[in-house]
């Protein structure tokens, strides 16, 4: 078992960044912040390599400084696992699909294989409501987001950048690189959890 | 005294006038930020003359141009923030102090002089139904309810058996002189190639600002590494983005939950009200409030 260390340092004067090495550091990470629940903390945003700890007031940086510099985490060890399992119905008709064909050396069709056959599971969340960052997926499909952002994406797009692969909830300006698009509906408040897919939950793709 | 059953009638929006209370945090995990009212001081001010608990709403007016009637019985409200000549039947009340507001009167606020955002909090405070546990809207989100237009009619709710302490408070005026903010460098200012570029010119505050955030105009700051990509961090208000274009953005209160762009510095909370007042065209001047980013590693074995 490893233990994750952080480099920690200030955002602004109500907020604290603990910087991290991998995606797996960050949940670790993030669970440990949670499980904590530490008084004058307000929320804790993981992301790629960095967890964000805000905090109700300048008057908390210090007392929670000292509490995550002296937190030892274990790597893995508390990743919440859930059961739950979504399946994501994909029309793979994206306009970057070629694109990310040649930034991978698959074909197109090798692409789909990639993104159906491997589970993806949730590692965060964040952008905007309902968006998911999905991990674990085929390393494989790693891109770059696309160097000139689209200002509107629509909602149900399917996409990839960097090691993850999310669908946009709704239509917004986006910068990563589009494979298909469901008809699945990532944000609902009308539902209990207005959320599809939530920390942990495995997502599984497949092509229709 | 206000009771169950009195409501607002709104007639005038204005150019966008939205509930606001102080929002929703501590949803992250759901990709939901704080929203909440941008400029909290004034906020909470207008709760405390009507003797509201501090987690009731109120109107958030931008650039004025609001104007409510009184259906069902009297209130009191006080009008708080940027400074739009409050009138109750077109007689002037003045902001930072209660007014006793009869059944079928109208509230009107006008376009402020200075300033941005002008708050009206009701006694009992305004009572639309909370959504994911606030009555913030947030309009990058589009969670909350939605922003105010002529026709509707906003509940007023119970007021707490408080009665007000104090009917009128000393704030200082909000000006349109150039305002000047302190900012905590980093976390990414060595992804800029000469962060003091930051604090040596002034800036103006863009036409293109909303809650989501303000946008800078000025010299442009040059990226290090152009192309580079950050992956994705988790951002709050106050924090000034710099896009590939160079021209900064502050994040305001409906900013989204995790950004990609550097950030090279974030505004300190206690100058986040005075952000939230600054009108387009305004001048920003911005200084570190320490020369540079600390860091410490923590675990580790």
């Amino acid at each position: 078992m490893t233990t994750a260390g952080g480099t920690v340092v200030d955002y602004g004067d109500a907020a604290l960044m603990v910087q991290l090495g991998s995606t797996a550091e960050v949940e670790a990470w993030a669970d440990a912040l949670r499980e904590a629940d530490l008084p004058g903390v307000l929320d804790v945003v993981p992301a790629a390599r960095t967890v964000l700890v805000i905090l109700d007031g300048p008057r908390e940086q210090e007392p929670v400084r000292r509490r995550l510099l002296r937190m030892r985490v274990a790597e893995g060890e508390r990743v919440i696992e859930r059961a739950s399992e979504a399946v994501i119905e994909v029309c793979y008709d994206g306009p970057d699909l070629a694109e990310v064909a040649r930034l991978t050396g698959l074909t197109a069709r090798e692409v789909i294989a990639a993104h159906t056959r491997t589970p993806w599971r949730v590692g965060f969340s964040g952008f905007a409501p309902g968006f998911a960052y999905l991990v674990d997926g085929d390393p494989r499909l790693r891109v770059p987001r696309r160097s000139d952002p689209r200002t509107a994406v629509p909602a149900g797009s399917v996409a990839l950048a960097d090691e993850f692969s999310a669908v946009y909830p709704r239509r917004s300006p986006g910068g990563w690189q589009l494979i298909g698009h469901t008809d699945a509906v990532l944000w609902d408040l009308e539902r209990p959890d207005p959320a599809l897919l939530t920390r942990g939950m495995r997502v599984r793709f497949r092509a229709v | 005294m206000a009771g169950a059953g009195v409501r607002l009638e709104i007639l005038t929006s204005g150019p966008l006038a939205v509930v606001q209370d102080l929002g929703r945090p501590g949803l992250a995990h759901l990709g939901v930020g704080r929203s909440g009212a941008a400029d909290r001081r004034a906020h909470g001010l207008a709760n405390r003359l009507v003797a509201n608990p501090a987690d009731r709403a109120t109107v958030e007016v931008t650039l004025g141009g609001f104007a409510a009637r009184v259906h069902g019985g009297d209130i009191d409200i006080a009008v708080t923030g940027a400074d739009g000549d409050p009138a109750v039947g077109g007689i002037p009340i003045g902001t930072n102090c209660t007014h006793h507001v009869l059944d079928g009167q109208v509230i009107s606020l006008g376009v402020p002089r200075a300033g941005l955002r002008t708050y009206l909090a009701v006694r009992g405070g305004i009572a639309v139904a909370p959504v994911l546990g606030s009555r913030s809207y947030d309009v990058m989100a589009q969670i909350g309810p939605p922003p105010l237009h002529a026709g509707d009619l906003v509940a007023v709710g119970a007021p707490t058996d408080a009665y007000p302490e104090l009917d009128q408070a000393p704030v200082p005026a909000i000006t349109g002189d150039a305002v000047e903010l302190s900012v905590v460098p980093g976390p990414r200012d060595d992804w800029i190639a000469d962060p003091d570029a930051l604090v040596r010119a002034a800036w103006t505050a863009s036409e293109r600002g909303d809650r989501v955030g303000i946008r800078l105009v000025g010299r442009p700051l040059q990226h290090r590494h152009p192309g580079r990509q950050l992956p994705s961090e988790g951002t709050t208000r106050g924090a000034i983005q710099v896009p590939p274009n160079g021209l900064p953005v502050i994040l305001g209160p409906d900013h989204p939950v995790t950004g990609g762009y550097p950030v090279i510095g974030v505004v300190i909370a206690r100058d986040l009200d005075t952000l939230a007042q600054v009108r387009p065209g305004q001048t920003v001047r911005l200084r570190w409030s320490r020369p540079f980013t600390r860091s410490e590693h923590s675990g580790g074995t």
